[in-house]
């Protein structure tokens, strides 16, 4: 075996175990942990690809901000796997039937889609100057769209956060925060 | 593939530089503490640590040893896992960043074999740092957690929503150099800024990029965790802060993490903005001394500029009272953010007009 397969398959069971490790974990903070550890196997994979600049922007939008946000509210809601109140038979029926019809459309994506093998190399996509060029002529458009996207989906959060109108103006900079 | 040749010998050389790398990080972190006491002292008209040795140069061996042989204690309400993957963590990011900074220009040996002064080149260098430092937030914060103490824990929450905001507004200040220099690897960054005049303009970004450099060395103090933004760990409100529960070398790990993260953000703050190893009139000093002393002195001109940043950074924790916590968030989001972004506004407009020229 190349250390290139050695590294893929190493990389593969470090993302699926910890991937499992996510759900089957019973305190919240330790699943966090799993997914941040994760979101680096999927990094590595990246880098396999000679995708460098995907796989740190990986690692700072989702390992760096993203999980620290989900870090911040279950401290600040202080869940415990003691605390957690334990789902009743129907919920936890209703969870089994939806996981399982996620299963098998995902079962069944895999099984129509035809794998391509990845060309080892030709691998600069990936690389930042590739990246932009493609991101800015080809696909301008949905680019832009979604950039329109979770600038909505910004205003939206600061509308829901938003409580009354209240006198004191320091009050609302802070909720705005 | 790049993985593919593995060579014996580069290996070495690289692992010969990463521990020089590392020993002169922990080194100089050291003598951090040193220096932060001696100009405390200065600034408070005392004369500072005096006893333990010459000028009291042992201070730092003598806190050391004695947080070595203090008693380690690990609360009973304390998750015991993360209470000691914490200030691991928090050494660990801080140790990590130093790999992508260029100490020196490539050496070249009388064989013709190419000695690099950089552990790794990569194209993305300085976003692996920015990486780094947003992991960094971490160990602050799940030790905090882990101490299962009130004080800990709003002092890690603090830390987290801090690091994040500062992060967005140095990100962005960080964008207009970049547009400038059309490169993200720290390599790149400080060849552009060779010597230190040409074409009738500084080379240096600090001198292009002054507003910028603002922008993101005030945000590095709030990432640094540094007065006037100390806020996680501001004694009046939280006691100790995050590492109120922790003693032994756990806490000597936090503390000295703090020191290292001061460093190599002193060393990345000038290779980006003050041209890292670069200094006026280098080419004829390249031309006069032997190739090997020429890049010791450039690796020496990048510490004594770190140095020069890090005394700046401990005088103005003396100099400046804390903020409160709503102004530091006023200050991030409401002042920060956009004059980060007229920056990049205004940066972007001067490039396409002088490219239309």
């Amino acid at each position: 075996m190349e250390i290139y397969d050695i590294l893929f398959w190493v990389l593969s069971a470090i993302a699926v175990s910890c991937a499992l490790g996510v759900i089957l974990s019973r305190n919240p903070v330790n699943s966090v942990m799993f997914l941040i550890l994760t979101f680096f196997a999927i990094s590595g994979h990246y880098i396999l690809m000679n995708a460098q600049f995907l796989a740190v922007v990986n690692i700072i939008v989702y390992a760096g901000a993203i999980m620290v946000l989900f870090l911040f509210v279950i401290m600040l809601m202080n869940l415990n796997a003691d605390v957690e109140p334990q789902k009743g038979q129907l919920v936890q029926l209703a969870g089994v039937i939806s996981g399982g019809i996620l299963f098998l459309v995902i079962l069944a994506g895999i099984k129509s889609a035809k794998p391509e093998i990845m060309d080892k190399t030709s691998t600069d996509i990936g690389l930042i100057t590739n990246l932009g060029r493609v991101l800015f002529t080809k696909y301008v458009l949905p680019f832009e769209i979604s950039s329109v996207l979770f600038l909505s989906a910004m205003i939206g959060a600061i509308v829901i956060g938003k409580k009354e109108e209240t006198k004191d103006p320091d009050a609302k900079a802070e909720r705005v925060n | 593939m790049l993985l593919l040749q593995i060579d014996t010998a580069l290996i070495i050389e690289k692992a010969l530089l990463i521990i020089v790398i590392l020993l002169g990080s922990l080194g100089i972190a050291m003598y951090a503490t040193w220096g932060e006491r001696k100009v405390a002292a200065i600034m408070q008209d005392r004369i500072g640590p005096n006893r333990a040795g010459p000028f009291g140069l042992f201070q730092p061996l003598a806190d050391g040893l004695k947080l070595f042989f203090k008693e380690e204690i690990i609360p009973d309400g304390s998750t015991r896992f993360i209470f000691i993957l914490g200030p691991c963590l928090a050494m660990l990011t801080a140790t990590m960043t130093s790999a992508v900074i260029p100490w020196a220009p490539d050496f070249v040996t009388p064989g013709g074999h190419v000695f690099s002064f950089q552990v790794a080149d990569i194209n993305i260098g300085i976003l692996f740092v920015f990486g780094v430092v947003s992991l960094g937030v971490y160990g602050v914060m799940l030790g905090g957690w882990a101490s299962n103490n009130k004080f800990s824990l709003l002092s890690s929450i603090r830390a987290a929503s801090q690091a994040i905001s500062y992060e967005l507004a140095m990100g962005i200040s960080l964008i207009a150099l970049l547009m400038m220099t059309g490169s993200l690897s720290l390599r790149e960054i400080v060849a552009q800024q060779h010597g230190f005049w040409s074409d009738g303009y500084f080379t240096w970004n600090f001198f292009k990029q002054p507003l910028g450099f603002i922008i993101f060395f005030t945000c590095s103090f709030a990432e640094l965790n540094r007065a006037p933004f100390d806020l996680p760990e501001c004694e009046s409100e939280l006691n100790m802060g995050y590492h109120q529960e922790y003693s032994s070398m756990k806490l000597g790990f936090y503390l000295f993490s703090e020191y290292i993260n001061l460093f190599v953000s002193s060393v990345i703050l000038s290779t980006l903005f003050f041209g890292g190893y670069n200094f006026p009139f280098m080419d004829q000093v390249a031309g006069m001394v032997h190739p090997l002393l020429y890049s010791l002195i450039c690796v020496m001109v990048l510490l004594t500029k770190a140095v020069m940043i890090i005394l700046f950074v401990m005088a103005v924790r003396w100099t400046l009272p804390r903020f409160r916590y709503d102004q530091l968030m006023k200050l991030g989001w409401k002042s920060l953010i956009p004059l980060a972004l007229f920056n990049m506004l205004v940066t972007g407009a001067v490039i396409l007009w002088t490219m239309k020229k």
